[in-house]
């Protein structure tokens, strides 16, 4: 067998046992309680997550949570949930922007900067590749530019230390 | 007191006033050539000696102030708003930074410490330091104005002078506040420096690199300070605040957060202008750009612009620091016109596979993190601007957004050192990738099996996938880093016949920034197993009476106590608990909740019991008003130990990077005598 064909197996056989212990994972839908007070902010002013304000007796955390709770039990989607706190308290109130109109360039546009900076900058190595290689062949041609002794001593200190490079 | 200390501050500012005119003009003498009454040489020496009188008159203000909050002078505005007589000595000191205008004399103390440093090196080369002496005396005249004309720190209350002062804010009474902003100020002052240098080898089209290596330490210092004064932060805001975590991304987080992204970009990017005379003009608006964040990170939280949770300092000079942003930015635009000749790249990247493309790759994750701070930062604004409706953006947003980046840059971590220079061979690849491949896969496997699943009630549950990618990353890229470490230290052990241990130590000094580097991204690997721990947190709260028993993992709270005392300072209520380990007893803790005098606020003192494994954290809620009975609140938090143990190594490996490496012949003299003599490539590694 191949190296090749060999990495290939291992790499397959890794993915699969990946999905074998994911797929072990799933379990059945359970309470929603704790996910979503993480998702709503209190409303008192002490800019802290619901689930997480610790202020005994603050009336705006204590409220919220039993409006959570009450929205659970009746069978409230999610979306319903969070459409009603909105409705009562402002936009303020969720954790984070929806995805939906204005909201949605908040989601976007951390990753268009990053796929924009990361596609430029391959372009440009790419650039400067090429640019470089003409570069080389160019002086690599003058018998001038050759230099014997040092090519020998970094064939020598490659051959004995197995080190390509450092900082 | 009062008197002197604003007739310190006015002589500060004339005497920074001076350093900047006669400076400036000493400089374009030289420049020009052009004849002078006086020669420009001792006027530049006038100007830096006008400079170290001002650092004078400045520590004499800091001490004015110093001196009112010790003596409880109370006809000063400042003190009586920021201390009261009952007061902890240390903590009168933390009054120095607790307030607007206290911080800004801070800031300018530690600008006028930093400044006369450099002025007493200034013959390391007299015209490179003249330019950046010149302009640290233009951002020294900012800070000074502002503490004259718009936050006079020695303003004198109107009326009747009280008998005692409103006290010091109780989020502020941690010992870690004693040293935590002092630091993080360090941090932001520090990289004046290297703005200033970078911004002075512009102007005067600097030959060489040489600026770069001036500026080394002064950068790697500032980085260290600011990486300590967030590490501090965290651990003050997971110790006091009270809510279970330690970072909030909050504004005042994201303020300091924002240049430490893009000053770590710097760090790595001036070793590809070392190195090979790339990425000039890129460094240099690193450089301008870090400073100019420490100054945006300063006006949104002073400003008003954005809540924040702890924001102890708020004002309205917002105008003066948006005016002195745009003077820096014309300024730094109009030099890099007219001198971005100077900055030609000598070498281009060869190959998108090589350790100057890692380094690339890296400043683009690091900058887009930067830009994802500042966007979550600034997104509510703008969306009240456009849309008129304010938005949250909470941890959620964050964490959805920022996390892959992160983990990308842990992955680029573990890469870039495995790449050579120039360009990389697949059989290179291919030899040192498969150990870390192997650990990533195995950590997987592990991480599957021990619960670590990214499923959760059915969902997909985003905080146990990102902890299991972290996890595995953490693990190739250690081994990657370790295996680097081997491969040098068994070529030395060969040579010299040292053991691995030794070999390992005699490698590190022989090429201390590499390998203080190295140490440093181990330090980042442990910070982010600590963080990645958060995924698991849970908590548990309860009212307890007495012997009332809450369990939360292996342990288990009885309360054996409910008391109360009292001091000068504080009253307060606090529960005892006895905390058992698998049914057997351990320790007590003991979880406070304390209410100030002077201000009347209360606090809360959390209990943590801290192991490798996890954190006992226990915050005493208070007092259930209907029963009396305490509230009490336990969180079980994996792993948050490894955080600060990270901040250790890291600070370990800045330390190490910053020693000189041994020089050929001091090297020579650690070789035994009989070993054979090393070969040029051991002494660091440079092909």
């Amino acid at each position: 067998m191949k190296p090749s064909t060999v990495w290939m197996k291992a790499l397959q056989a890794g993915a699969l046992a990946v999905a074998v212990f994911i797929s072990v994972g799933a379990s059945d839908a359970g309470s929603r309680y704790n996910d979503l007070n993480h998702k709503l902010m209190c409303t008192c002013g002490c800019a802290e997550i619901l689930g997480e304000c610790n202020h005994v007796g603050c009336t705006s955390s204590t409220a919220e949570l039993s409006e959570l709770r009450a929205a659970i039990n009746a069978g409230q989607t999610d979306q319903e949930i969070f459409a009603a706190f909105q409705a009562k308290y402002g936009a303020v109130v969720l954790a984070a922007p929806t995805t939906k109109g204005f909201d949605l360039v908040a989601w976007i546009a951390p990753f268009a900067v990053f796929a924009a900076a990361l596609l430029g900058t391959v372009l440009l190595v790419r650039r400067w590749a090429s640019l470089s290689i003409g570069k080389t062949q160019a002086a690599l041609a003058d018998p001038a530019n050759e230099d014997p002794a040092e090519r020998e001593r970094r064939e020598k200190i490659r051959r004995e230390t197995g080190i390509d490079g450092g900082f | 007191m009062a008197a002197f200390g604003s007739f310190a501050l006015l002589i500060a500012l004339a005497l920074a006033a001076y350093n900047l005119l006669a400076g400036a003009l000493a400089l374009r003498l030289l420049a020009t050539g052009q004849p002078a009454r006086i020669s420009p040489e001792r006027l530049a020496d006038t100007a830096r000696r006008a400079g170290i009188a001002g650092f004078v008159a400045i520590s004499m203000a800091a001490f004015a102030l110093v001196w009112s909050v010790f003596t409880n002078d109370f006809s000063i505005t400042y003190i009586m708003e920021h201390s009261n007589r009952a007061l902890p000595g240390a903590y009168k000191f933390s009054a120095l930074w607790s307030g607007q205008e206290g911080s800004l004399l801070l800031w300018a103390w530690l600008l006028g410490i930093y400044s006369f440093v450099l002025r007493l090196t200034h013959k390391t080369d007299v015209t490179l330091y003249a330019y950046a002496g010149t302009i640290m005396a233009g951002i020294q005249v900012f800070f000074l104005a502002v503490l004259c004309f718009a936050a006079p720190p020695f303003a004198l209350m109107t009326g009747q002078i009280p008998d005692d002062g409103n006290g010091l804010n109780p989020l502020l009474q941690y010992p870690e506040m004693v040293i935590h902003p002092p630091m993080l100020y360090l941090g932001y002052v520090g990289f004046s420096v290297p703005f200033a240098f970078a911004l002075g080898a512009l102007m005067m089209r600097y030959p060489g690199e040489k600026w770069i290596k001036v500026t080394r330490v002064w950068t790697m210092v500032t980085w260290l300070f600011l990486t300590a004064g967030i590490f501090l932060g965290m651990h003050w805001a997971y110790a006091v605040l009270g809510w279970g975590g330690y970072w909030g991304w909050d504004p005042v987080e994201n303020a300091s957060f924002m240049p430490w992204l893009t000053g770590t970009a710097f760090l790595h990017s001036v070793m590809m202008q070392e190195k090979k005379g790339m990425m000039k003009s890129w460094n240099v608006w690193l450089i301008f750009s870090t400073f100019l964040l420490t100054l945006l990170g300063t006006l949104l939280t002073r400003a008003g612009l954005v809540s924040s949770v702890h924001a102890f300092a708020q004002s309205s000079i917002g105008t003066w620091f948006v005016a002195f942003m745009c003077i820096v930015l014309a300024v730094c635009i109009f030099t890099y016109i007219l001198q971005h000749s100077h900055l030609k790249s000598e070498h281009h990247l060869e190959s998108l596979v090589s350790r100057e493309s890692s380094f690339l790759f890296n400043n683009l994750v690091l900058l887009t993190a930067c830009f994802v701070i500042l966007w979550g930062t600034l997104f509510p604004i703008l969306s009240e601007y456009v849309v008129g409706n304010k938005v949250t953006m909470g941890a959620p947003w964050y964490n959805r957004v920022a996390i892959p980046i992160g983990l990308f840059l842990l992955f680029l971590t573990g890469v870039g050192p495995l790449l050579p220079w120039r360009s990389a061979s697949l059989k290179s690849i291919k030899r040192n990738f498969i150990l870390p491949v192997i650990a990533l896969w195995v950590t997987v496997l592990v991480c599957l099996a021990a619960g670590d699943l990214p499923w959760k009630d059915g969902a997909f549950d985003y905080g146990n996938f990102f902890a299991l990618v972290a996890f595995s990353l953490s693990a190739a890229v250690t081994t990657a880093i370790l295996s680097e470490f081997l491969r040098g230290a068994g070529v030395i052990s060969r040579q010299t016949g040292r053991n691995l241990l030794s070999a390992t130590w005699l490698l590190t000094r022989r090429n201390t920034r590499r390998y203080g580097g190295y140490i440093i991204h181990i330090g980042v690997v442990i910070v982010v197993i600590g963080l990645a721990g958060s995924a698991f947190n849970r908590n548990v709260e309860s009212e307890m009476a007495l012997h009332d028993k809450l369990t939360i993992g292996p342990y288990t709270l009885e309360c054996t106590g409910a008391t109360q005392d009292s001091n000068d300072n504080y009253n307060s209520d606090f529960a005892v608990l006895d905390v058992s380990k698998n049914g057997k007893s351990q320790f007590q803790m003991t979880p406070e909740k304390r209410t100030y005098l002077a201000s009347g606020q209360p606090q809360t003192m959390v209990a943590i019991h801290s192991t490798p494994e996890w954190d006992l954290y226990v915050v005493y809620e208070g007092t259930n008003p209907d029963t009396g009975r305490p509230i009490i609140k336990a969180f079980l938090n994996p792993l948050v130990g490894w955080i600060w143990a990270g901040l250790a190594v890291l600070v370990w490996g800045t330390l190490i990077a910053l020693v000189p490496s041994l020089t050929p012949s001091t090297a020579a003299l650690r070789v035994p005598a009989k070993s054979a003599p090393i070969e040029p490539a051991l002494k660091g590694g440079i092909l």
